[in-house]
């Protein structure tokens, strides 16, 4: 308890600098742009970043996305819904109130839905079957729209992935029906549609591309998957929130000129298997910090 | 003999050695099923976003390495898509072209009501003027595109080609077939081929 408090008070104490940092990010962006080349400002802004995330690992606190952290946290204890319960009976694939750990294998199989689940997904069902959430009110505008904070189900999922971290990405795939889920999300990554035709392969298939001057992860390699997977959910600097690995998705389909997708259905949960299956092995540093 | 016999093992084991390590095989019927129940609250006139067409479809299923029949059929499919202005004038105003190459309006779920009219987002994925820095490198830059082809009027007809859908041109080439697909109009796609190919254009300067 002692403890608790005290990582309380740093916490506090340290919210009072996180919001200069996003000047560290964009600052050097806008010094640069005009009077030099591309490539200068993409390093500018690289820098930038990089800047940032050391500060982040000198000062993990410094992430803004701790407050999401902590109120995912406190969201997970309280009693909460119309049954006024806690999630401390969720079981997210380790046993009922397991947290520690339990990111690192998501997506996984749930027998009693019967079904694949990521983060969001599981967090959804249980707020629905424990708390006595309403589930169509709890997927209606589950996002947050730019610079309005994380809504209740980013936060809860931020504090479960945070509660992995260090370790690796490590999906099970036992069960058949984790094995469809892989063999989908790879199918789907691949899946061109919309009226731009566009994949998740068009933008992120290939080494060293960039939108602009936006650098693209080509996801369908483990080497470059490992570097990214694990730092979602990640504090988004442009959007000034917490995104979850699902919203990112929601974001890409925006993007592609999709309609909005719905959260923890059968595409963003498979396309999440797939990611995660290629990052597999990479380190979960979660929450990150994106641009 | 034992030569026969061992490549005759092979064959035997080979048909349940892939099968273990395969994974479950994903058809498109399987995917459309996916996308159908991911895709619930999408409204009525959106429902067309949902479902592929042959194109699509095949492009998705060899990931965009058809073979070459295949391949042909695409081709073929879209050249027949491609619709010329009635005067057979190819070239526009590049400066309205600038503007649409530097647009990325248009066919998100927040651009309804449009506010303005669709762009092309060519810097997305094209470097075209010198002066413009951020430009993306997902598709081959067209820096002084015209200039370097002498601006001849076949290469006019191949950019219009281009741009009204590339897959007339390559099969499921990356980029999107924006007059086939009804994102920009015949006048601006002529918008834009004036600005790859007028040698008043900031790309040729």
């Amino acid at each position: 308890m002692p403890q608790q408090q005290e990582e309380g008070r740093v916490r506090r104490v340290r919210r009072a600098t996180l919001w200069l940092l996003p000047w560290v990010v964009t600052g050097g962006l806008e010094i640069t742009l005009a009077p030099s080349l591309a490539q200068d400002a993409i390093d500018a802004s690289e820098k930038g970043i990089q800047r940032y995330r050391q500060m982040l690992k000198a000062d993990p606190w410094s992430n803004p996305a701790m407050l999401d952290v902590d109120r995912g946290e406190a969201l997970w204890k309280t009693p909460r819904g119309p049954k006024a319960v806690s999630l401390d009976g969720c079981d997210l694939g380790k046993g009922p109130g397991v947290v520690k750990g339990a990111f690192a294998e998501l997506p996984r199989y749930f027998t009693d839905a019967d079904r694949v689940m990521d983060a969001e997904a599981r967090i959804v069902w249980c707020m629905e079957k424990l708390q006595g959430f309403e589930r169509a009110a709890l997927l209606k505008n589950p996002y947050p729209g730019g610079g309005r904070a994380t809504k209740d189900i980013g936060a809860l999922a931020t504090y479960v992935a945070y509660e992995s971290n260090g370790q690796k990405l490590m999906p099970t795939l036992d069960h058949p029906k984790e094995k469809e889920a892989l063999a989908l999300g790879e199918a789907l990554f691949f899946r061109r549609g919309g009226p731009m035709d566009f994949a998740c392969a068009t933008c992120h298939a290939d080494q060293g591309k960039r939108i602009r001057l936006q650098g693209l992860p080509p996801l369908s390699k483990p080497v470059e998957a490992r570097k990214v997977v694990g730092e979602w959910p990640a504090y988004r600097v442009s959007s000034n929130h917490v995104m979850t690995m699902e919203h990112r998705i929601y974001d890409c389909f925006w993007q592609m000129r999709m309609p909005e997708v719905d959260l923890g259905s059968e595409v963003p949960v498979a396309l999440t298997m797939y990611l995660v299956k290629t990052a597999e092995g990479g380190e979960i540093n979660a929450p990150g910090l994106k641009r | 003999m034992p030569a026969f016999f061992l490549v005759a093992l092979i064959i035997a084991l080979l048909p349940a050695a892939s099968a273990s390590a395969q994974s479950p095989v994903i058809d498109s019927a399987r995917m459309q099923t996916a996308v159908k129940q991911s895709w619930t609250q999408a409204p009525p006139e959106w429902q067309t976003r949902l479902t592929q067409d042959e194109t699509m479809a095949a492009c998705s299923q060899y990931r965009n390495n058809p073979p070459r029949v295949v391949a042909q059929t695409i081709v073929a499919r879209e050249k027949a898509s491609i619709k010329y202005p009635a005067d057979g004038k190819l070239i526009g105003d590049w400066k309205k072209g600038q503007k649409l190459a530097q647009s990325g309006y248009g066919g998100r779920f927040t651009d309804y009501p449009p506010r303005t009219e669709n762009g092309g987002n060519c810097y997305a994925c094209h470097q075209l003027s010198g002066g413009e820095l951020s430009f993306g490198t997902l598709g081959p830059s067209l820096l002084e595109y015209g200039k370097s082809r002498k601006f001849s009027e076949a290469d006019v007809k191949a950019v219009y080609d281009r741009i009204y859908n590339p897959q007339a041109v390559v099969a499921c080439a990356s980029m999107p077939r924006l007059g086939a697909n009804g994102h920009l109009s015949i006048e601006q796609i002529k918008d834009l081929v004036a600005y790859v190919m007028s040698s008043d254009s900031p790309v040729n300067k």
